[in-house]
């Protein structure tokens, strides 16, 4: 009953094992002798193509663990490698730069990775597109709506051309109609483009709708409590049944472990 | 490792499904996009001319016939207090003369140079103190500290360090402007989002490139504010040094008008001749820096309810 997932080819996204390695990462915060340890002991692979969600509660250094990735911070313990290169990261903000133009934001990162002046205006073009966000080029940032603006972080996310894309609870703060249509859309660039995504949530039913594998994570300290293999086929609806059972027992595992700290 | 039960049942959705769900995403997107986005409404011209240029003429006319009943009702007698037509006429005489443009001129010609010079000097410098921490904690007090000192107080020193030239008067300008400049760019710097400059960072925006492409623009906004103040203080230090170093050598700006004027009595003179001080100030402000301003906050979206 479990064998029907379609396993992503894998030497397309370059000859690699894996598309990021944590290996028993640890990372605390605060002075010597008062330290407060955030992530411990963490060890997980994404393979190439891959696309694991990170789910756990507030406090379980969901987002301390995608800076380290993103190279925003140092990890204090264990080694984190990412041979593809610097990750691309999308944050829960869409983070666009409000005095350039939608499409010059995507120019930006075009410029940043090196791409010739005269290829950035058709490659931002093209990244729109694949957002179908086609006419949107010139457009503010403000003359967006919360779904347009997400759609073209993700372009410029992409235009960084990285193997790796990190997400950051990126449609949190959506309506659930606009989410429900980013969820589609994410799968589908997904799947065109053969990505890796390492996507950060406290949303389990937006984790099974998207995941091939969840990671759950327990809380203060953040460690790895349990993974679960999605393998229901994409694309998926977050009203399946299947999402819907997955989500249950997910959810029972994390509320034993929120309950854990209400022990002690 | 647990692996789920997912049910295979009859309603997963078949292959034909599945390719017939793009279309319809793509239709739902383009229905959600054109829901969500704002429509903008075009304000009409004679809205705009009831909203901003009506109330400053009524205050302006205001303001005429208080001071017209002052002088009719002889408050102070008319040499100390002459009428708004007497001004006038002071203004027509300059400028039937022809040398009203030169006072003018003089003083803005010298005002943009001080200008342009203290722009040059402050922006490094707000640059220096908003990113470097050992400058900020050494002279970051000091350039706010400046701002409270009035430039006015810079020219006796300086008409003992450099003689009743140019270089007095712009010293003192640069004294006036270049703490207003520098401290725009430091509190830019300081209200940028952090947002943005991890943002910037993922993308690869770091040293140069990240001040170029990330910090400015980020900062612009304060900047333009910084700006702003900087030409209100440059022309506040230009009057005051202007009024105060008065020479034949250093021509005739506004400042030694108005001083000429007061060494000649001549009250509709003097007048005449803050109203030209005030006029050109405000001028610059409204046809230079409120546009540049306004264009700047309006792109970003930040101009919520302009009109």
């Amino acid at each position: 009953m479990t064998a029907t997932l379609t396993q992503k080819p894998v030497e397309k996204n370059g000859t690699g094992t894996h598309a990021a390695r944590f290996d028993h990462v640890s990372k605390s915060f605060g002075r010597p002798g008062a330290q407060q340890l955030v992530l411990d002991d963490i060890t997980l692979d994404v393979a190439p193509g891959e696309f694991v969600c990170l789910l756990g509660a507030s406090g379980c250094g969901k987002s301390t663990l995608l800076n380290l990735v993103a190279g925003l911070d140092k990890p204090t313990g264990g080694s984190i490698d990412v041979p593809g290169g610097r990750p691309a990261l999308m944050f829960q903000e869409h983070a666009l730069f409000p005095w350039l133009t939608a499409g010059k934001n995507i120019e930006l990162a075009l410029r940043m990775r090196g791409v010739p002046r005269a290829e950035r205006r058709d490659e931002a073009e093209r990244l729109l597109e694949l957002v179908r966000l086609k006419g949107a080029y010139g457009k503010r940032v403000h003359e967006l709506s919360g779904g347009m603006r997400q759609r073209v972080a993700m372009a410029r996310a992409l235009a960084q051309d990285s193997r790796l894309l990190l997400m950051d609870e990126p449609f949190a703060a959506l309506d659930a109609i606009t989410r429900d249509v980013l969820h589609d859309e994410l799968t589908r660039i997904w799947r065109e483009t053969n990505l890796s995504v390492l996507f950060v949530t406290h949303n389990v039913r937006e984790a099974v709708r998207l995941a091939q594998r969840v990671v759950l994570m327990s809380s203060r300290p953040g460690r790895i409590a349990r993974e679960w293999d999605v393998e229901m086929p994409q694309p998926r609806r977050i009203e399946d049944a299947a999402v819907a059972d997955l989500s249950v027992e997910i959810t029972e595992q994390l509320r034993g472990e929120i309950r854990r700290h209400g022990q002690h | 490792m647990a692996s789920t039960e997912a049910q295979q049942d009859a309603s997963v959705k078949t292959p034909a499904d599945a390719d017939a769900a793009p279309d319809q995403l793509a239709g739902l997107e383009a229905g959600l996009d054109a829901l969500e986005t704002r429509v903008k409404d075009r304000v009409p011209v004679s809205r705009v001319l009831l909203d901003k240029v009506l109330p400053p003429v009524v205050a302006i006319v205001i303001v005429l016939a208080l001071w017209q009943l002052a002088y009719t009702l002889e408050l102070k007698p008319h040499y100390q207090l002459p009428s708004p037509v007497d001004v006038g006429h002071s203004l027509q005489e300059k400028w039937l003369d022809g040398t009203l443009l030169g006072y003018v001129w003089h003083s803005v010609s010298r005002g943009a140079l001080g200008f342009a010079a203290s722009l040059v000097i402050g922006t490094p410098l707000g640059l220096l103190v908003a990113r470097v921490r050992f400058v900020r904690a050494a002279i970051g007090p000091i350039l706010s500290g400046l701002q409270s000192l009035p430039s006015v107080a810079w020219v006796p020193a300086a008409i003992i360090w450099f003689g009743l030239t140019d270089s007095t008067i712009y010293a003192v300008v640069l004294l006036g402007a270049v703490p207003s400049i520098a401290n725009g760019l430091v509190s830019g710097v300081d209200q940028i989002s952090p947002l943005y400059l991890r943002a910037g960072r993922t993308l690869g925006a770091t040293g140069v490139a990240g001040v170029r492409h990330i910090l400015l623009p980020a900062a612009l906004p304060g900047y333009i504010a910084g700006l702003k103040q900087g030409w209100a203080f440059s022309w506040r230090s230009l009057m005051a040094a202007e009024l105060i170093a008065t020479s034949p050598d250093l021509g005739t700006g506004l400042g030694q008008l108005l001083d000429q004027a007061r060494v000649d009595q001549d009250m509709s003179l003097v007048l005449a001749a803050i109203l030209l001080i005030l006029v050109v100030g405000i001028g610059i402000e409204l046809l230079i820096f409120a546009p540049i301003e306004r264009r700047v906050l309006r792109s970003r979206g930040l101009l919520p309810n302009a009109r």
